[in-house]
């Protein structure tokens, strides 16, 4: 046995260890929650690590899942060994290679994090529905129930794969495992080497299609053979479970791990057993041994080969005193007779009943469960339920688990039990960007890496992009731990962020005499009263130790801004004992040293003087004996909300959402809008405050905003009647509502505080230029009165765009967005353009919106953006997937075309009864404006007054609201339009149909954490592309030009308002496809996006990104199609590449390459404009041209 | 002609000096530069504000926005390949010191003690001859005094010295109260050299926008007679030895350099005016003045007009001031008019 490495890996990094080390190929595409082993196999290959063969694997990123699969089909069958990671709909998209490679007897692995499938709603959280759609490929299953099984599993399923013959799908579950931190002992080289004997590479190899000894595979078959040469496969796998236990049995040889098919763990003479696969498996191990520690006949059945299924094992697995069986599976076969694990255990039994070999004392009773799908927790007091359930005489034979179902009444109720194991259980909640799970994992490296004890890490985010909330949950201890769920009972609470404790019941799992350890602005005698009532009286009931430190103050002393991990890091430390404290700190500084000294020394002194300052600014509180404080907790949300807010989303927002019985929901996924407005997150420190008297009234602000929290509005003097003394207005300087009052407000609760209004706001005071129109002031001074203000400023009357004369950047920005205070990072680049598209078009329009960013700060719940005006009317949105968005908006036109087309034919039927008058005012009603579709409301409505009473025109009544005109908007980023969802993009504007694509181009997968796209320019590092893209961006936009009848417009806000404004407007206009190319800054480029419009301008002066709009209808009059927006570049690019990381890396990692390559994009982007040049000087005489108007 | 000189304990081949410039980014501009004369060049500056401002900023942008969300645990690559510090710096300068045969000098534009100060190490690693340090600060705290801010640079210096090995030289500005005792305190703490002097960054009022622009203006010949008078009054004192930079670009105010006392002069505008060439033009100039005048080598000549030789020290001190008031005469300037 080889000298055993214990190391501290997620699940992910633990399996992809292995992958990259056992392939020659990897091909993938980003999915949560795998993308992650992928871009560790991209990395280790990026810096040269070889694998077991000595050579570096080939780590390929395709368009797709789809795309991936068919790579990796193609590459085992020329023979490499091939590997890939998925999860979900990735792993949809993988079927039909799946079927093909197992028909086909290829060995090959693909890890799987399992996900959830979007049903009523996208999930990224961990169950078993992706690859329990995979079970009738032909693919072997094996699960694993841990990070240790998941990095073990990953060589085994390869071992038996080349054995076998069958190609294996290993799983584990997404987020709980793939996503753990835990303490395990690595596979060696030489282990896997022999696992891995040449012989069977060399099978795999001489199967390969050669030219040298050539065959056919992939032949079409008929109905005369196709039957028989099916079934010839059957032997692989009546003999695959055998080969796998073999392999189980050579691996504990090697490594003394000992796995079988399927493991039991419990009481010997078990009377009630759970058979269940996966992480859960753990969670009811733990629980068993406690349970038959006390003397229970409890048992658990972990099944780890799940397909060829191993009915021998399992029997030979289950006591054969087992009386009942609880079968859990992870999910959900609606209207299936039973779920999947349930129907092979139930199956794999009758077939021994009937064939007489069961091998128990008296038949089991089996029933099923279900749990934890999406996550959901599955704790020791679920499994102790379970076994309960199957005391009784007759158990629920179909039950869930984990929640509370009150509408069909399949729930079993459970009670929570306290955990007991020895050691440090310790929660943490920090915000997203304080840098507080990069601590914790730092610390469990620490504790796990340079200690004995064992160590795990599971980490909770909400799924906000700014001012999100982590909760960190750290088990330490002498024992192996095996908890596979959040913290039930904390010896240990860290608040890292002071406003929380207002928001969130922190101490609900402290356990009596745990340690409160709290960020706070107020010291050690102060900050007692500061406390809400509840606060106090936990502390108080469960004798809790509270430790207080003002972080915020020690960071911003040591010149680390609000980060302040470390010295939260260094508190936790110093009171939990964990490590001697000088050991701690040493621990922590070469930690440091080690993660950020490639940063650079400043980074790793100011962080070391962070942890210097921290013990000496932490204090111990003394806890008086009674509850002082007269403040309660705040309500979540107001009591002005209405009732689904209060009921529903107040809950999911104070974090209690688990609570909420099945009733609490919708059955199909249908919300209501207008929820964003009731979270009040109140996340700035800093908010804009306006100054009347500096202001020119240009908007800017108001325009950029990508939270629409500070906003413009023109509105009658005698509107101020009941102002509160102190709101701000002035007179409206320019001509078109001369005479009108005119304020900027910001809503002081939903600002992020990220700056671009007050970075852009052109006005400065002539006496002190420093003052501008608005000014970041802090929160705390104005939040009251801003408040006040934002209430009243919110009830002034809104103007419709019929009022508007000329619609340019100043003017939309009087219009009230139907997108406001989405969760978006701060500074987001993507939003002011959704903002602006529903100001213009916002109470007719339908959102088709692709999986990405915009779907997240678009639609995940409690709350939504979107939001209606007083009429009642806003953007009607939906996500379908990530690669048929073009599709799926398009088949909203569909719909839209073919009712409106009813409702004309059938007001043709019904034209007596409309009249003459009415008949031709909605025939010839032009909608081009905002004047016709008012005007065709009016009709509308004059329309069904006609049609009360009238049961024969009740179709056309039906029918009737599509009459006017809908605004159908195709919504995405760049992953979408220029990768997954290109083929259905290209289609749907290969069309004639009128839809609007607006592209958010932030050149890189942005939501799943910056992989490279076809989007992603040349010379700009990202994951998948880290030496920096030596490729040039694909020019979709020319693409889509080149079919003549669609309209294109590239536009970046930042560098030209009116000119979005116009293409907007344009591309609405337009009766057939549009196409808007939108640059987005974003995160994932870089810098500080305060600077994102400065930065913007550079992209635009420089020709990276020149404004065009190329419309046919110009085109069709004989005058160029095409007109450039931009002028000639005016600096070189280099001005605006060396503001971004994503350039400057490639510069720090090797400054030959960056110098090649940024040469080689400033030929790119002046051939570039030169072309646009060009295109835009070419007329085609008309006639000859493409009808794109009359589309 | 002997027009050899000593650079802070570094012999060199004459006084003509590359002073610390964009001109030495490109090796074939150095190389010119080298077959027109130069006795050394100075690297560009590599700036403590550069270095600390980066390195913050990228840490911001990668550790900022990392470990926040479930999809994304971060949003850029994690490789250890992507280095921030000076690293491009250093490879610069060994590529240089490794294209060229003179000294070359490496500078460090810095105001505090700091991390900062490891990358001198680094330099004299990549094979810097000597280190320049370039004391650059503006004074806008008010609560730090004139010897605070001496203070400061006395460590900095001392902290270089035990970090190198190589001779160090300080480039001031003209702006202290007591040069001649800062720059002995200086040469206590183990400064070879004095680079005299520094010209600020001026930046300018866009009266339109109302903001500051900077903009790069390069020194004139008139810049000179600050410099002078400080070396003149510095030569001979101290074991150091005296740069001229800044306002030089004639064959003349080569020779008025080296008479105040100039162990060497550094050049910039006159190069980035007129090309590399001009070196060649200075070189054989001044070998042309010191034959006119009968100098076999720069000892006659260097410091002739020092404080300590020139004949009337009261010209260069108080003296000219006041001879300019006693010349000024009430009519001539229209006083009355």
């Amino acid at each position: 046995m080889s000298e055993l490495r214990r190391i501290m890996v997620d699940g992910n990094e633990a399996v992809a260890l292995v992958a990259h080390k056992c392939s020659e190929v990897l091909a993938i595409y980003p999915i949560t929650p795998s993308s992650a082993m992928g871009e560790h196999a991209d990395l280790w290959s990026a810096k040269g690590q070889k694998n077991l063969w000595g050579t570096v694997p080939d780590v390929v990123e395709m368009q797709s899942e789809g795309g991936a699969a068919g790579a990796l089909h193609g590459s085992l069958q020329a023979g490499a060994i091939t590997s890939s990671f998925t999860a979900s709909q990735g792993l949809l998209l993988k079927i039909p290679n799946l079927y093909k490679i197992a028909g086909e007897l290829t060995p090959f692995v693909l890890h799987v994090a399992a996900r959830t499938l979007a049903t009523h709603a996208l999930s990224i959280f961990g169950d078993h529905s992706d690859v329990m759609a995979c079970r009738q490929t032909g693919m072997a299953m094996l699960c694993a129930g841990s990070v240790q099984e998941a990095h073990d599993f990953a060589l085994i399923s390869l071992a038996a794969s080349l054995r076998t013959r069958l190609p294996f799908l290993h799983f584990f579950d997404g987020f709980r495992t793939s996503h753990e931190v835990a303490k395990i002992t690595a596979i060696p080289d030489d282990v896997m080497l022999a696992m891995l004997p040449d012989a069977l590479l060399h099978d795999h190899r001489v199967r390969a299609l050669d030219p040298d000894r050539p065959v056919i595979r992939g032949t079409a078959q008929n109905p005369d053979t196709f039957f028989q040469a099916r079934e010839a496969a059957n032997g692989y796998y009546d003999r695959c479970p055998a080969e796998t236990e073999a392999v189980m049995g050579e691996f504990e040889r090697l490594t003394g791990r000992s796995y079988s098919l399927c493991d039991y763990e419990g009481h010997p003479e078990a009377e009630r057993v759970i058979v269940l696969m996966g992480s859960g498996a753990e969670t009811a191990s733990e629980t068993v041994q406690q349970l038959a520690a006390q003397g229970e006949r409890v048992g658990v059945v972990k099944v780890r080969l799940y397909r060829p299924f191993p009915s021998e094992q399992l029997l030979r697995a289950l006591p054969n005193t087992t009386r009942s069986i609880a079968v859990l599976d992870r999910t959900k076969e609606p209207g299936a007779q039973a779920d999947p694990l349930l129907l092979d255990v139930r199956s794999a039994l009758v077939d021994a009943e009937q064939e007489e070999r069961l091998p128990f004392k008296q038949r089991p009773r089996v029933v099923g469960g279900r749990y934890g799908l999406a996550s959901k927790e599955f704790t020791p007091g679920m499994v102790a339920a379970v076994f309960e359930e199957l005391k009784a005489e007759r158990p629920k034979s179909r039950f869930t688990i984990g929640i509370v179902d009150d509408v069909t009444h399949h729930s079993l109720a459970w009670t929570e039990v306290p955990e007991r194991a020895k050691g440090v259980r310790a929660i943490f909640f920090g915000l997203g960007s304080d840098g507080t799970v990069g601590a914790n994992k730092n610390s469990i490296k620490i504790i796990g890496e340079d200690t004995k004890l064992e160590a795990q890490g599971y980490f909770v985010y909400d799924s906000k992009k700014s001012g999100a909330m982590t909760i960190s949950h750290l088990r330490f201890g002498p024992e192996r731990i095996r908890s596979s769920y959040l913290i039930q009972s904390a010896s240990f609470v860290a608040c890292h962020q002071w406003a929380f404790l207002d928001k969130i019941d922190m101490l609900e799992k402290a356990e009596r005499g745990a340690t409160f350890l709290v960020n706070s602005p107020f010291g050690p005698d102060e900050v007692w009263d500061r406390l809400t009532r509840e606060v106090q009286q936990d502390i108080l009931d469960k004798g809790i130790r509270l430790y207080v430190i003002d972080a915020v103050k020690v960071a911003r002393d040591a010149g680390m801004g609000n980060r302040i991990n470390t010295v939260m890091q260094t508190c936790f430390f110093a009171i939990s004992g964990v490590l001697p404290r000088f050991d701690a700190i040493e621990a922590i500084k070469a930690s440091i040293r080690k993660t950020y000294g490639r940063r650079g020394q400043e980074v790793v002194k100011r962080n070391f003087d962070a942890v210097d300052a921290s013990i000496d600014h932490l204090y111990e509180v003394t806890i008086p004996q009674t509850v002082t404080a007269t403040r309660t907790r705040p309500p979540i949300v107001s009591d002005e909300a209405p009732d689904h807010i209060r009921r529903v989303a107040a809950v999911m927002l104070a974090g209690k959402g688990d609570a909420l019985p099945v009733s609490a929901f919708p059955v199909d996924g249908t919300w209501p809008l207008s929820s964003s407005r009731w979270e009040k997150r109140r996340i700035a420190h800093e908010v804009p405050v306006w100054s009347p008297d500096v202001c020119i009234q240009c908007n800017q602000c108001a325009f950029v905003c990508p939270h629409a929290t500070i906003r413009a509005k023109v509105y009658d003097e005698s509107a101020l009647a009941s102002a509160p003394a102190d709101f701000l207005h002035v007179d409206y300087k320019a001509k078109d509502f001369r005479g009108s009052q005119y304020t900027i407000q910001v809503a002081p609760e939903d600002c992020t505080g990220c700056g671009l209004c007050v970075e852009i706001c052109p006005a400065k005071d002539k006496t002190n230029p420093r003052h501008k129109a608005i000014n970041m002031t802090p929160v705390a001074d104005v939040l009251e009165v801003e408040r006040q203000r934002w209430d009243f400023f919110t009830g002034l009357p809104e103007k419709d765009l019929s009022e508007i004369e000329r619609i340019d950047a100043k003017s939309t920005q009087l219009l009230q967005p139907l997108f406001e205070f989405s969760g978006a990072c701060a500074g987001c680049g993507e939003t002011p353009y959704v903002k602006l598209m529903t100001q213009l078009f916002g109470d007719r329009a339908l959102i088709a919106n692709a999986t990405g960013c915009s779907s997240i700060y678009g639609g995940n719940l409690p709350t939504t953006p979107y939001c209606t005006d007083d009429n009642g009317r806003g953007p009607a949105w939906a996500n379908s997937l990530f690669e048929d968005n073009a599709e799926f908006g398009l088949g909203f036109r569909l719909a839209l075309d073919k009712h409106r087309q009813q409702a004309l034919e059938l007001l043709s039927v019904h034209r007596a009864l409309v009249g003459d008058e009415l008949f031709d005012a909605i025939e010839h009603c032009n909608q081009t404006t905002r004047e016709g579709i008012l005007e065709m409301r009016r009709h509308v409505a004059q329309l069904l007054e006609r049609l009360a009473g009238h049961p024969e025109a009740a179709r056309l009544a039906e029918f009737a609201s599509h009459l006017v005109q809908k605004s159908v908007w195709l919504v995405g980023g760049d992953g979408w339009a220029y990768d997954i969802g290109y083929g259905g993009l290209d289609h749907v504007l290969s069309m004639d149909r009128n839809i609007n694509v607006l592209v958010l181009d932030t050149e890189v997968y942005s939501n799943t954490g910056g992989q490279s796209s076809k989007a992603t320019p040349l010379g700009a590092s990202a994951k998948f592309a880290i030496s920096g893209r030596s490729i040039g961006k694909k020019d979709l936009a020319l693409e889509a030009m080149s079919y003549g009848h669609v309209y294109v417009a590239r536009v970046a806000f930042g560098a030209n308002y009116n000119q979005t404004v116009k293409a907007f407007v344009e591309a609405e206009s337009y009766p057939g496809p549009s196409l808007i190319l939108a640059y987005s800054p974003c995160i994932a480029h870089g810098y500080d996006l305060r600077f994102g419009v400065e930065q913007t301008k550079l992209a635009v002066e420089t020709g990276y990104w020149p404004l065009f709009r190329y419309d046919p209808r110009r085109a069709a009059t004989g005058a160029p199609g095409l007109e450039l927006d931009s002028r000639e570049p005016k600096k070189e690019l280099a001005a605006f590449m060396n503001n971004e990381t994503r350039f400057r890396m490639v510069e720090r990692m090797d400054p030959e390459r960056y110098r090649r390559l940024q040469k080689q994009a400033q030929v790119e982007a002046d051939r570039r404009f030169s072309l646009y040049q060009q295109l835009a000087e070419i007329k085609i005489p008309v006639g000859q041209s493409s009808e794109g108007g009359e589309a | 002609m002997n027009l050899a000189t000593d650079y802070c304990g570094i012999e060199l081949s004459s006084p003509l000096v590359v002073g610390a410039s964009p001109l030495v980014d490109d090796l074939d501009v150095v190389k010119r530069l080298e077959d027109n004369g130069a006795s050394a060049i100075v690297m560009r500056s590599l700036f403590q504000e550069q270095i600390e401002r980066e390195s913050m900023n990228t840490f911001a942008q990668i550790e900022g926005h990392a470990h926040m969300s479930a999809e994304a645990l971060s949003f850029f690559p994690d490789t250890d390949d992507y280095v921030l510090g000076p690293h491009n710096h250093i490879d610069q300068l060994a590529k240089l010191k490794a294209a060229v045969s003179i000294p070359v000098i490496a500078s460090l534009n810095g105001t505090t003690p700091g991390g900062w100060l490891e990358y001198a190490k680094l330099m004299q690693d990549a094979g810097a001859d000597a280190l320049e340090l370039n004391f650059y600060e503006l004074a806008a705290d008010f609560d730090r005094s004139g010897a605070d801010i001496e203070n400061e640079l006395v460590a900095i210096v001392e902290e270089l010295g035990r970090a190198t090995t190589i001779p160090i030289s300080v480039k001031l500005s003209p702006f202290w109260s007591s040069l001649p005792h800062l720059a002995k305190r200086l040469v206590a703490a183990g400064a070879k050299g004095l680079v005299l002097f520094n010209r600020f960054y001026q930046a300018d009022i866009d009266v339109e926008e109302l903001e500051y622009e900077n903009r790069l203006q390069l020194s004139h010949s008139r810049d000179l007679l600050l410099r002078l008078r400080a070396i003149a009054i510095l030569r001979g004192r101290l074991d150091m030895s005296l740069i001229c930079t800044g306002g030089a670009h004639t064959v003349q105010d080569l020779v008025k350099a080296l008479m105040s006392g100039a162990d060497a002069v550094q050049f910039v505008a006159a190069l980035l005016t007129r090309g590399p060439e001009h070196l060649k033009t200075l070189r054989d100039g001044l070998e042309i003045w010191m034959a006119e005048h009968g100098h076999e080598s720069l000892d006659g000549l260097r410091g002739n007009m020092s404080l300590e030789r020139c004949p009337d020290p009261h010209a260069l001190l108080r003296g000219n001031y006041a001879q300019l008031l006693r010349s000024w005469t009430a009519d001539r300037e229209g006083f009355y008019s």
